[in-house]
């Protein structure tokens, strides 16, 4: 298959050989499961259990709210033992609620679990609902509800489904054990995607930095005549949606739309593994295959983790921490975020955690920019990062933008190249919340000033029909008049 | 541990600016030996007090700006610009042009613009073309080469003298380089074919056995340098190619048309200054336009202009004065040529396509 050149990358070390050849182990299960209800974009999931409850593997713990939210169910069975907040898994390590679960380490299933599907004989409605049930949402990190994208072919026009298999970030190897472990599970869920989307071909895009998955997902779908496995040139950010679409398809997503506007839906390869599970086995999204990894990890693995795991268990199981490390992060080290402790739960987006040295990290102090053009050479997106800094850095939000700030992707691929040590995409993601926080303030004052005319406007008609009622009164009144005044006239004319 | 709370990217590829320094003086090294042996001991002892000149200038500077001194000296920036000075001073230019050069470069062209990255003209030209302006004799007296290994070549202590004011010995070695040479004659009346008799000879311009500044004469050797440069990736083909290429190209037409007026484009791009220029100069990162499409038309306006001022202007060599001119133009070139926006037009706005795979109405 033709590939199709895209601007800009860059290419770090992969160091995946830490972990790729580390058969998918499954984690003992933990003393106690805090399970977020908030790991997927949009509205928080809202619990339908309460402390104190007993409750079953697979049982709902919170459904979702919303056009676009995702249900939580329980990772194995036990007993509620609060409800409350605790720890995000995210930098600011802000309280969220959270259910804390205690396992009754029987991990039973639960009996109203969904019965199997056969997806191939029912309506791609009934597969998007079952994905919704199953709470399912995109497992690359970006977290977003599934089925909303299995419903895109509502509204768009769709001929292709990519499936996201590049893992271009360093030290990942999750979706690679996957793939090469589950080759069959993987692709069902794909065809099963495939057929709620509607669509004729499917593409598996996977970077030629993993032969293996590449060869045993070509077998697994041989059979099939609509499954293209493509080798993809390992370049970060390669994974980018927009990116990988545009290597497949040659079609470019125009900016400020999806890839649905030219017809491509793209889903992770571990998202299909778990369509796989939910349509087939009807098994809810309760665990995760995580890679733990770095220059400071023991024995970097792939382990399957029930979701709400501390991150510890996690780190302990691969031999601890060997050295103090300079970061410890979730995802890959080029969009990861830092954690705000060990004490955080795995959640349905934490495809990584990594323990990162000093080394690792290569930190060098900051120096000034020599116009070298690396960033504008690395930029996948087309943009000036070095001019785009500098008004960011002035305080220059209207430049910024005006340069393309909107069109940035946060790929961090200027910041990983600059050799002067130039925080670049930090300056980026700070004005991208500068123009977020903006624009807030602007809706604010807009539905402010909105509400305002509106009682406005509410006030004048009632003054209007005030004065209408009472001037149509008056008019009565004088009607009437007339009329007596016209009466004696009339008798006395007869008269 | 995460102490502050930094964002990504947890990773940074192993390059810094010293490194991106010493690799261009790397790939300047081989040219630079040749001239030490071609032109002697006075080329060296110059080429010394030179860089150390621009070094120490620096440190001065870092030091009254209250800047951290190490980290910046270290970043070789400095060094970098009096060796590319050195490169383009006459091989036996008495010690005070190369002082007096690093200072200029330095002082007035770097430092007082902000330090590195913040100036608008490259230093080592700038002080090129001060000095060109303001001791034109000093800066256009030349030598053919001497070889350290040849009988007549002067030894360590008379190289010193020369650099340090022995003027006798220079005047009695004395010779014009190529370029100078053919617009002498030209302007005199003489046809091309005569005037470039003994003076030109393609072999020994690539080679460097002619008499030149420094480190300009071996076209080889700088080509060897600046594809050493493009396949470490400091610099991008673009400027070169785009300036070679405009030059070459105007030479082969005018040659073309009048051949007794007009050099090739082979004297030309082996001749001077042109080869250093396209890969070393002209490419400077700091005082060029970032984008791909606006180092082509950077690189084709520094070819253009140094074909007019050799052809039609005051001075025999004009790449110094065509970077500058360049450089002006950097900013503004800048501005209006930009890379494409993913997802959008030339224009900045939303790509449209055809209806028939959108959204459904």
């Amino acid at each position: 298959m033709k590939l199709f050149r895209i601007r800009g990358g860059v290419h770090p070390d992969d160091c995946k050989a830490l972990a790729a050849e580390q058969a998918i182990v499954d984690l003992q299960m933990p003393e106690l499961l805090h399970i977020p209800v908030q790991q997927h974009i949009g509205a928080a999931a809202k619990p339908v259990v309460q402390r104190g409850d007993s409750v079953r593997k697979g049982q709902l713990l919170a459904h979702s709210q919303g056009a676009i939210s995702a249900p939580v169910h329980a990772p194995t069975s036990g007993r509620i033992v609060g409800i409350g907040n605790y720890p995000a898994h995210h930098p600011s390590g802000l309280l969220v609620r959270t259910i804390t679960l205690q396992p009754d380490g029987e991990d039973r299933w639960c009996d109203d679990l969904p019965p199997p599907m056969d997806p191939f004989n029912s309506t791609p409605d009934a597969i998007a609902e079952r994905v919704a049930l199953s709470g399912i949402v995109g497992m690359g990190g970006a977290t977003f509800p599934s089925s909303v994208k299995l419903n895109l072919r509502n509204r768009y026009r769709l001929e292709k489904l990519v499936i996201n298999g590049a893992e271009c970030e360093p030290y990942l190897t999750c979706d690679d054990r996957l793939m090469r472990e589950h080759a069959d599970q993987v692709i069902d869920g794909i065809r099963i995607m495939a057929h709620a989307l509607g669509v004729t071909h499917t593409v598996i895009g996977i970077e030629n930095n993993k032969p293996d998955a590449q060869r045993l997902l070509h077998e697994a779908c041989a059979r099939f005549g609509d499954i293209d496995v493509v080798g993809l040139p390992t370049r970060y950010p390669m994974g980018s949606e927009k990116h990988m679409v545009q290597t497949l398809t040659g079609l470019e997503t125009p900016a400020r739309a999806l890839t649905a506007d030219i017809g491509v839906v793209v889903h992770n390869v571990a998202t299909a593994h778990a369509v796989h599970r939910a349509v087939r086995h009807g098994e809810p999204l309760i665990s995760r295959v995580v890679t733990v990894s770095g220059g400071a990890i023991g024995k970097p693995a792939n382990l399957r983790v029930l979701i709400g795991t501390p991150v510890e268990d996690l780190i302990d199981y691969c031999g601890g921490l060997t050295s103090t490390p300079e970061r410890l992060i979730s995802g890959g080290p080029m969009m990861g975020q830092l954690l705000p402790g060990t004490r955080v739960p795995v959640v349905k987006g934490s495809n990584g955690v990594l323990a990162l040295t000093a080394t690792d990290v290569g930190i060098a102090s900051e120096m000034p920019c020599i116009r070298c053009a690396s960033c504008v050479d690395a930029c996948p997106c087309g943009l000036l990062p070095v001019e785009m800094a500098a008004h960011a850095r002035a305080g220059d939000l209207d430049g910024t933008v005006r340069l393309g700030l909107t069109d940035c992707i946060a790929c961090g691929s200027c910041s990983f190249v600059c050799p002067s040590n130039i925080p670049l995409v930090q300056y980026f993601n700070y004005a991208k919340g500068e123009l977020a926080s903006r624009q807030r303030a602007q809706h604010k004052q807009l539905e402010t000033k909105r509400l305002a005319e509106q009682r406005t406007a509410r006030m004048e008609e009632i003054k209007r029909k005030k004065r209408e009622a009472m001037e149509k009164r008056k008019r009565e009144m004088a009607a009437k008049k007339a009329k007596a005044a016209a009466a004696p006239a009339e008798r006395s004319a007869q008269a | 541990m995460n102490a502050p709370l930094v964002s990504g990217p947890h990773t940074h590829q192993a390059r810094s600016v010293s490194r991106i320094m010493a690799l261009v003086m790397l790939a300047l090294l081989p040219a630079t030996l040749l001239g030490f042996y071609n032109f002697g001991w006075p080329a060296i002892t110059l080429f010394a007090v030179t860089v150390l000149t621009a070094v120490l200038a620096e440190a001065g500077c870092l030091l009254i700006a209250g800047k951290p001194v190490r980290p910046f000296l270290l970043d070789g920036s400095a060094l970098l610009t009096g060796w590319l000075l050195a490169m383009t001073l006459p091989p036996w230019a008495p010690w005070w042009l190369g002082v007096v050069g690093s200072l200029l470069a330095i002082v007035v062209a770097k430092q007082v613009f902000g330090g590195i990255g913040q100036n608008l003209f490259n230093p080592a030209m700038v002080a090129r073309v001060a000095l060109l302006i303001a001791f034109p004799l000093q800066m256009t007296t030349f030598v053919g080469p001497q070889p350290l290994s040849s009988p007549n070549a002067p030894s360590f202590l008379e190289g010193v003298a020369i650099t340090f004011g022995d003027e006798a010995k220079l005047d009695a070695v004395s010779g014009a380089t190529p370029l100078g040479h053919v617009r002498t004659e030209l302007d005199r009346g003489t046809e091309l074919t005569q005037a470039l008799n003994g003076y030109y000879a393609p072999l020994s311009a690539s080679l460097g056995d002619t008499s030149g500044s420094l480190g300009e004469t071996s076209a080889l050797l700088i080509l060897l340098g600046g594809l050493f440069l493009l396949f470490k990736r400091v610099i991008s083909w673009h400027i070169p190619v785009a300036m070679l290429a405009t030059l070459g190209l105007l030479a082969a037409v005018f040659h073309g048309f009048d051949p007794t007026r007009y050099p090739g484009a082979g004297f030309h791009l082996l001749s001077g200054g042109a080869l250093l220029g396209a890969f070393f100069i002209a490419t400077d990162l700091v005082t060029s336009p970032v984008s791909a499409r606006g180092q082509l038309v950077f690189g084709a306006g520094c070819g253009m202009l140094v074909y007019v001022i050799r052809t039609w202007a005051g001075y025999p060599e004009g790449v110094a004065f065509a970077v500058m001119l360049m450089n002006a133009c950097t900013p503004l070139i800048d501005h209006y040529i930009r890379p494409r926006i993913y997802g959008r037009d030339r224009a900045g706005q939303p790509m449209v396509y055809d209806v028939q795979s959108g959204e459904k109405s």
